[in-house]
């Protein structure tokens, strides 16, 4: 594999590392954008552009930004000063460690594995349209539904109580 | 010899590059490419900053700056040379943080801003031929790019550990994705009728001419209206008057760059007009047919030259709004955004799809204008309603 | 290690991290911020196996990342808002100190 991948990769998995392990909850928002990043470009450099550009889009530009302004809403943005860590976190570890053992050996080892690569498939945007709608346009709907759910549910959820002495103002 | 000179930059990076072996070339095309526009976009940015200065002037019956020329010389160029002091200042000034600023976000936001906006020049066609990477996708390429702007936004608000810097920063990251909508569905309209996501063919769809007159998109009743959310859309993305509430002096000092001195508010600076830039051309790409001239007797014009014309006169029609429009409240802007802008960009979308499938005859200038003037007419109405224009009543903090 | 086991390997290392996150850090928003991380594996692998599978001309494997990216989506907004109505609630975003059922 060509040494971009490898390093693209890298940078990718540092960044989730960091997302997962500082102590400050920005920090780790802002290197999880990294790691958005990273697969984004991992993605362009498998050929899939439509889905890379849009992994930018909907990640980096949707939920990052998402996942920042929860943390400030729920004041978590200075460092914690107890542990970050939460009881029983060596039962995590040790799950993990197991987890990635046997997708590891289920990688290397299956016969799944084609030994021939195929060539670069056409995944124009044309193509991509013309089965969004033929093939696959129930999910296409089903998905604009749940999507508008989510949406009214999040704001339904997240609304501010109508307190009795209504002191509403606005950011 | 118009055509040698229309495709005069593309002729010579072919030079250029023709020197190297054949392995070095796509990489060599590309470093002269980006040193290109990193020379050219900087230099309209310069001379942007003066044609506003003095513009917003001029509108406020005063002169702008008139005096600087050439430094040390004695040549007077009626004040265009400002921009070279005002980048030395810029330079040289003391750059202040503060002590309990994140030293390491505080840093990194003003290249975080950079680098999207700098990456989003890479798809906009200039001229024939002139786009560096055309992407099949290049309209998603853009506007994915132009939306991760937010996080360095969000990193220099948050880094200041200043409430008037959190404040700005939230405020102005709640407008730009507001405004992302009405930007985004706008031109879903071009792609509809397009049929294609690249911006040169985008372009090519619009390289027809009927009476002499080119098949711009504007000039269709959908793309009026899509030009015009675009427009004011862009306003929005920019932070530009009547949307700059995140950055206007006289409310929240200077926002989320309020931390901000030296050599990195410079490129904050730079970031936002070269940002501006960027959607100014793809609004050109996309409604007023990029590298094409309006009429058929003039296509002897080189075609970056129509392009650099077009956006400077939008250019010039942003500086005009900004010395003319009031600053919208931050309660108006949202509404103005959702309650506006995004019907009649949906609405905008039905016409499109109406207008192309209708027989191409006067019927269907007729049905479009008529649903999207109903349309325009039904929403004002209705953002105008809520508005209690009665007797002033006064709220207290409780 | 042929190419594709490279992609898988390194989207199985990115779900191990995003695993480990969920499973031992105490915020809600970074057990999220996990998940998230797990999403964008499955995603990687999901491309991995369209790029170098059998019949990458059908697109199976792109809509089907084009779609998870959606759900993503609309499962963080969804999780976020649950986030901030619990810590208006109890004040906290500590998962140890909510385990509580009644309110």
């Amino acid at each position: 594999m060509s040494p971009f991948f490898i390093i693209t990769g890298i940078v990718t998995l540092l960044g989730a590392v960091f997302a997962m392990s500082l102590r400050n909850l920005v920090h780790c928002a802002l290197a999880m954008a990294i790691a958005f990043a990273g697969v984004a470009a991992l993605f362009l450099q498998l050929g899939a552009e439509f889905v890379g550009f849009a992994q930018i889009l909907i990640y980096i530009g949707a939920i990052a930004i998402l996942i920042v302004f929860a943390i400030l809403l729920t004041r978590s943005g200075e460092s914690p000063d107890k542990s970050v860590l939460t009881s029983g976190w060596w039962a995590g570890i040790a799950v993990t460690a197991m987890v990635f053992t046997i997708l590891g050996w289920a990688v290397l080892s299956s016969s799944a594995v084609p030994k021939e690569l195929p060539a670069a498939p056409a995944a124009s945007v044309k193509n991509v349209g013309d089965l969004l709608m033929t093939k696959y346009v129930l999910p296409l709907e089903i998905v604009a539904l749940v999507l508008t759910a989510a949406m009214i549910g999040a704001v339904l959820i997240a609304l501010k109580e109508d307190n009795k002495d209504n002191a509403g103002g606005q950011p | 010899m118009a055509d040698k000179i229309d495709q005069i930059f593309v002729t010579a990076l072919h030079f250029l590059v023709s020197y190297l072996p054949e392995a070095w070339r796509p990489l060599a095309s590309s470093l002269i490419c980006i040193v290109f526009i990193l020379m050219v976009f900087p230099l309209i940015f310069s001379l942007t900053t003066i044609f506003e200065r003095k513009g917003i002037g001029r509108i406020q019956n005063r002169y702008g700056p008139n005096r600087v020329g050439i430094p040390f010389t004695k040549i007077r160029l009626a004040g265009f040379g400002q921009f070279l002091p005002d980048g030395v200042k810029m330079l040289t000034k003391e750059d202040v943080v503060p002590r309990a600023a994140d030293q390491a976000v505080h840093f990194l936001a003003p290249i975080v801003l950079l680098i999207p906006v700098l990456l989003t020049y890479a798809v906009l066609p200039f001229g024939r031929n002139m786009a560096i990477a055309d992407y099949d996708a290049g309209l998603l390429f853009f506007l994915a790019v132009g939306g991760a702007v937010e996080i360095s936004v969000f990193m220099a608000g948050w880094s200041s550990r200043n409430k008037y810097s959190l404040l700005g920063a939230m405020r102005a990251i709640a407008q730009m994705v507001s405004y992302e909508i009405p930007l985004i569905l706008s031109g879903v309209t071009v792609v509809m009728i397009a049929g294609t996501l690249n911006l040169s063919q985008i372009v090519e769809h619009q390289n027809q001419y009927t009476y002499g007159i080119a098949h711009w998109f504007v000039f269709t009743p959908w793309g009026l209206v899509g030009f015009i959310l675009f427009f004011i859309a862009s306003l929005a993305e920019s932070n530009r008057s009547p949307f700059d509430l995140p950055e206007a002096e006289s409310e929240i000092i200077a926002g989320y760059f309020t931390e901000y001195s030296g050599f990195k508010f410079a490129l904050f600076f730079l970031g936002e007009y070269l940002g501006m830039f960027a959607i100014i051309g793809l609004g050109i790409t996309l409604f007023l047919g990029g590298w094409t001239s309006p009429v058929s007797f003039l296509t002897w014009i080189p075609s970056w030259i129509w392009f650099l014309t077009k956006m400077m006169a939008i250019v010039f029609v942003f500086i005009w709004i900004r010395a003319t429009l009031p600053r919208l409240r931050m309660d108006q802007l949202m509404g103005f955004a959702w309650k506006f802008m995004l019907p009649l960009a949906l609405i905008n979308i039905l016409v499109a799809g109406i207008w192309h499938f209708m027989s191409h005859d006067w019927q269907r200038w007729l049905v479009c204008s008529a649903i999207i003037f109903g349309a325009y007419v039904v929403l004002g109405r209705g953002l105008m309603a809520n508005q209690k224009l009665g007797k002033r009543i006064y709220r207290y903090a409780e | 290690m042929t190419p594709l086991q490279t992609c898988l390997l390194i989207s199985a290392l990115l779900f191990s991290v995003g695993f480990a996150g969920a499973v031992t850090r105490r915020h809600a928003i970074l057990v999220l911020i996990g998940i998230e991380l797990m999403l964008n594996a499955a995603n990687l692998n999901l491309i991995a196996f369209w790029r170098f599978g059998a019949h990458p001309e059908a697109l199976n494997g792109f809509i089907f990342a084009l779609f998870s990216m959606a759900l993503a989506a609309a499962e963080a907004a969804v999780g976020l808002a649950l986030v901030i109505a619990i810590y208006r609630h109890k004040k906290t975003s500590n998962l140890d100190e909510v385990k509580e059922l009644k309110g």
